[in-house]
């Protein structure tokens, strides 16, 4: 039995990860960092820690691999407490990603990104082979930029090798601190869609921090909202945005908390009415967000707005007033 | 030594010399070839020999000790010190000191030579150490690496262009200093100085320095070529 396979977490897929009122209280404080959190992370689905800065977000994150030592409490990957497991095999079976990135600028990229198979002693042709298919994964050329160092790359790209190095040993779970906090807002939403599509095709359980809301809603299976190290309410985005728990929540998402939940869910979710004859304007894909879609009623002055599938044939039509029902004062589920 | 100055002639081939040699010139090629291999070619082999074993035991003692102060910051000043201390002491001074305890030896003229490497080893190897960015030594940790496997894959690579830099000015120093070893009789090519000096023929004179100072470039130039073959992302650069 090689290493590889003596790694106590890894065997590939996602893993449950769950905190048992973990706390952490620095040296020299009087108030914990984090207090008592108690929070369960299905597996293979991605968790975002929000709050403001000092509510204890990141605290919480690196208590999981325990690059932060935790003063009482426990966190357990599927089922098993981290305290009993070696400290650096918990660091090899769990993908780190963060906001300076931190890739080793005097390693090309396949040195990077087999960093951790190296160590567990895979074969140089097996980390040669996962590094090209994790870099065509992340949308990098693995012809080309195998053997380029770190400085020849662009701040997103060089966060795409980040989380293909993350992955690169087929870690079950991931933490993530602001990955995409320090690149321009349009690399950002690129690097968000193709982690949200890399993740549908291979699900790992993520713990993902931001201090963005709007990045939160898009990235999170749910939400857990941190303030002064409590959590304060953990929800799925649509929850959240419906019922926050109290002021602090309800401010902390914004007054336009109702069109964000808009945003969270697509005319694919509605249950439609039927079309009348012909495709009356404005006419909208299945995969529109609702907000999209209010906002083409709005701008046409229309009552409802006509899906259509991908060939362009109406499906049925969606009523201005069946949108804003969602998140009037008298809330309905949403059919799904 | 001194005897060895005396016995020979003030100028070489007196009487039998080119026209340059009898008139002392400032430089004459023709005596300088034909001579090479009786006076410059073994002083030059033994110049190089003193400020390799120089260069290369300074550079254990101060890689080591700086090793120790990344670690345990608190030997960072001691060491700092007593290698400063080393870098004041005068080289003549230096050489003739050590000849009561080790003798007129090339243990004595290495013991002074090695001292003036450490401050510069030492400094150029810790400066490079602590500087390696914080993110990627975060990175190491979090991925699961043992303090050992840090210092080696990463803060050692990474600091390796700074410890480059050091040893190409205690290598270049060094061969500057060797010259004045000879005063202790190891040979180098500070001894044909010393025998100029003693004579007052010019061509010798000129001869050994301009080596000397043609061996520190050579050795300057072959210590760049290794720094670029062993950091090659160094030079890599966005497409």
């Amino acid at each position: 039995m090689t290493t590889a396979e003596s790694g106590e977490l890894l065997g590939g897929g996602a893993a449950g990860l769950a905190f048992h009122e973990a706390t952490k209280v620095y040296p020299g404080r009087s108030t914990p960092a984090v207090s008592t959190l108690t929070l369960e992370i299905p597996a293979s689905e991605i968790c975002v820690l929000i709050g403001p800065s000092g509510s204890g977000k990141t605290t919480a994150m690196q208590m999981v691999n325990r690059l932060i030592p935790m003063t009482s409490g426990d966190v357990t990957i599927d089922g098993r407490s981290i305290s009993s497991l070696d400290q650096t095999e918990l660091r090899r079976g769990i993908g780190y990603v963060f906001q300076q990135i931190g890739l080793f600028p005097h390693m090309t990229v396949e040195a990077n990104i087999g960093t951790v198979p190296r160590l567990l002693g895979w074969p140089k042709e097996r980390v040669r082979a996962r590094a090209r298919e994790l870099l065509e994964l992340v949308g990098l050329d693995p012809e080309e930029d195998l053997r380029r160092y770190p400085s020849q790359f662009s701040g997103g790209q060089q966060q795409r090798i980040g989380v293909a190095r993350a992955m690169a040993a087929d870690q079950p779970l991931m933490l993530m601190d602001e990955p995409f906090g320090a690149v321009d807002p349009i690399a950002r939403d690129r690097l968000q869609d193709d982690f949200l599509r890399l993740h549908a095709e291979v699900p790992k359980t993520v713990v993902f921090v931001t201090h963005d809301i709007d990045e939160a809603i898009k990235m999170g299976n749910r939400i857990a909202i941190l303030r002064d190290g409590e959590l304060v309410q953990y929800d799925t985005p649509d929850h959240i945005l419906a019922e926050p728990a109290n002021e602090f929540v309800a401010d902390f998402v914004g007054a336009d908390r109702g069109l964000k939940r808009l945003r969270v869910w697509t005319l694919s979710d509605l249950e439609l009415e039927p079309a009348g004859e012909g495709a009356a304007r404005p006419t909208a894909r299945e995969d529109t967000s609702l907000l999209d879609a209010l906002s083409m009623m709005l701008v046409e002055g229309a009552e409802r707005v006509t899906v259509v599938d991908a060939s362009g044939a109406p499906k049925g039509t969606v009523t201005l007033e069946t949108v804003t029902r969602l998140i009037g004062p008298e809330k309905r589920a949403v059919g799904v | 030594m001194i005897s060895v100055i005396a016995q020979q002639p003030v100028i070489p081939e007196f009487e039998r010399g080119s026209e340059c040699v009898r008139q002392n010139g400032q430089f004459c090629s023709d005596w300088f070839f034909d001579n090479f291999n009786r006076v410059f070619g073994p002083r030059l082999v033994e110049h190089i020999e003193l400020t390799a074993i120089a260069v290369g035991i300074g550079f254990t003692i101060a890689f080591t000790a700086a090793l120790v102060a990344y670690s345990r910051g608190w030997f960072e000043t001691p060491f700092a010190i007593f290698s400063a201390f080393l870098y004041t002491i005068p080289s003549l001074a230096f050489f003739q000191l050590m000849v009561p305890i080790t003798g007129l030896s090339v243990t004595s003229a290495e013991i002074a030579l090695v001292s003036y490497t450490l401050l510069i080893l030492f400094r150029n190897t810790l400066t490079g150490l602590r500087e390696v960015p914080e993110e990627a030594r975060v990175a190491a940790r979090a991925m699961g690496l043992t303090q050992q496997q840090i210092l080696r894959r990463v803060e050692l690579p990474l600091a390796l262009p700074a410890i480059m830099a050091g040893i190409r000015i205690a290598t270049v120093t060094t061969i500057s200093l060797a010259t004045v070893a000879a005063f202790i009789g190891v040979g180098g090519l500070g001894e044909p100085i010393f025998n100029a000096i003693q004579s007052g023929f010019k061509t010798q004179f000129v001869a050994a320095g301009l080596l000397a100072v043609l061996l520190a470039l050579v050795a300057d130039a072959l210590l760049v070529l290794l720094q670029r073959a062993l950091t090659p992302w160094a030079r890599a650069r966005r497409a």
